[in-house]
């Protein structure tokens, strides 16, 4: 009987959850956001993966034109899911803002970005939006 | 004529003293009554970029200029060598005519194939003007080599509403462009290929030289060609047809049929197996072992050159590649279809190539 109730219970919760969400969310002040407070948030979040995607496309204006997609179409082959992880090339570990920085440096062949640029932020913004769905995996190499 | 041990050792040992260098050799024997071996050398994609007055991108140009330097060095010379495509970045008639101008450093005779960066800007008219058709065929030892123009596409967008002929060939340029448009071949130059390969005896050995792969893998990154299964019944009837093609930047090989396909690789950069793009179904053959990811920390890692042997009638491909171990993948005549020496599928395999 107890077993069954916990089963039951998760279930219960799910649907719980559903009809809040659905429906509910107008009524239910525990959490204070509303659908168009989740519409706005995903359009910021767009807006900059659209940044990033121009700036991976020839948008950083680094003197030699090589860009990002040069070499990564769609972002493919950055495995940002990787990160951070010890990257064996630069002895320690680093984020995946640091790796796409040593791009930047050595084959765009431009200066570093600093960490919280608002650029950097939207090439990992498009890196990771190209790679949605891949499960977590830092530090695998 | 098929390749046994004793030869195989033998054009190992030739491979072996070629293996410090990153060219691409084929080996090609096709021949019916006597048949002549010969090998030829292939080069591809460089993407020479320029960026104002004499100044170019530097890795692109070493990445040419060591093939070259490195496809000199080989012994016994080749016989020809195949430019399968890309010369340029952005079609200018500065970067054809620099890459131009390195290529002529190269011992011997030279076919070039036209790629879609040579071709968006002025629709190919100044590589015409310095290298002649962009479609041609010609025999070499019993063998019957046909190159192709595979990078045209659909008249309403090439002559479609751009601001600038530059503007185009960026949109061309850019790989994963969501508005690009597929290649093919095209009806007119279908038409003259078959009345080419009409008055070629089915037992002749042809190979089909184009930019694109003459058959369709990934269309979100153009690896692909729109008409393909067209141009492959006008080669079904051959005994032995092998179709060499540049534009994809990674090994790829795949057997349709009659038609053995090896992809080449680029002396530019590498470009990653459509598998690992996680928003798009890929259709890379399953014959394909793939290469591992590239070590981006060296710089020509991924790329390479083509030494290709033509000794069986069929295409051995001799990958010659900097800081991996070189590979062969060569026809088997026993399976019908080409093989990696080395890495294998299923039952037979030897630890593959890793790629994540």
């Amino acid at each position: 009987m107890k077993t069954r109730l916990s089963a039951i219970a998760p279930a219960g919760l799910t649907l719980t959850l559903v009809v809040l969400i659905l429906g509910g969310a107008d009524e239910l002040r525990c959490d204070e956001f509303t659908r168009e407070d989740l519409v706005r948030w995903q359009q910021e979040y767009i807006s900059v993966v659209n940044r990033g995607d121009v700036l991976f496309h020839g948008g950083l204006g680094n003197h030699n034109t090589v860009s990002c997609d040069q070499c990564h179409p769609n972002a493919a082959n950055t495995h940002p899911e990787t990160y951070p992880k010890f990257q064996q090339q630069l002895g320690k570990v680093v984020a995946l803002g640091e790796m796409i920085n040593w791009c930047i440096m050595n084959p765009l062949e431009s200066g570093p970005l600093a960490l919280d640029d608002p650029d950097l932020i939207a090439l990992q913004a498009y890196i990771l939006h190209e790679r949605r769905g891949v499960g977590l995996a830092a530090g695998r190499h | 004529m098929r390749m046994n041990r004793r030869q195989f050792l033998k054009a190992g040992g030739a491979l072996l003293a070629a293996g410090a260098l990153p060219v691409s050799v084929v080996e090609a024997s096709f021949g019916r009554a006597r048949p002549e071996n010969f090998t030829f050398a292939y080069i591809s994609d460089s993407h020479i970029t320029h960026l104002k007055g004499s100044e170019f991108v530097r890795n692109w140009d070493r990445g040419l200029i060591r093939a070259i330097s490195e496809c000199n060095l080989l012994t016994p010379r080749p016989d020809f060598i195949l430019y399968g495509g890309d010369l340029a970045q952005l079609g200018m008639p500065e970067e054809i005519d620099h890459a131009l101008d390195l290529m002529g450093g190269l011992r011997g005779k030279v076919h070039y194939v036209m790629g879609e960066h040579d071709y968006y800007l002025d629709l190919g008219d100044h590589w015409r003007k310095r290298l002649g058709p962009d479609h041609y065929s010609f025999d070499h030892k019993g063998v019957h080599f046909v190159v192709l123009n595979s990078i045209l596409t659909y008249d309403p967008w090439t002559h479609g509403p751009w601001d600038t002929p530059m503007a185009r060939m960026k949109a061309m340029a850019r790989l994963d462009n969501p508005k690009g448009s597929p290649f093919m071949v095209g009806a007119a130059q279908r038409q003259w290929l078959r009345q080419d390969l009409d008055r070629v005896n089915r037992r002749t050995p042809v190979v089909v030289v184009s930019h694109s792969p003459l058959q369709r893998i990934f269309k979100g990154w153009n690896f692909w060609t729109e008409d393909a299964e067209e141009i492959q019944a006008l080669l079904k009837r051959f005994k032995k047809a092998t179709v060499l093609y540049g534009h994809v930047h990674q090994i790829q090989y795949n057997q349709i049929g009659n038609i053995s396909f090896h992809a080449v690789m680029a002396t530019a950069w590498p470009w990653p197996y459509p598998s690992s793009y996680a928003q798009a179904e890929s259709h890379l053959p399953k014959l394909t072992i793939e290469m591992n990811r590239a070590d981006p920390f060296f710089e020509r890692d991924a790329t390479g050159w083509q030494l290709i042997n033509l000794h069986t009638g069929k295409v051995d491909m001799h990958y010659l590649l900097p800081e991996n171990r070189n590979r062969s993948v060569v026809f088997d005549h026993r399976l019908k279809r080409p093989i990696d020496q080395r890495y294998r599928s299923g039952a037979d395999r030897i630890p593959p190539q890793i790629h994540f």
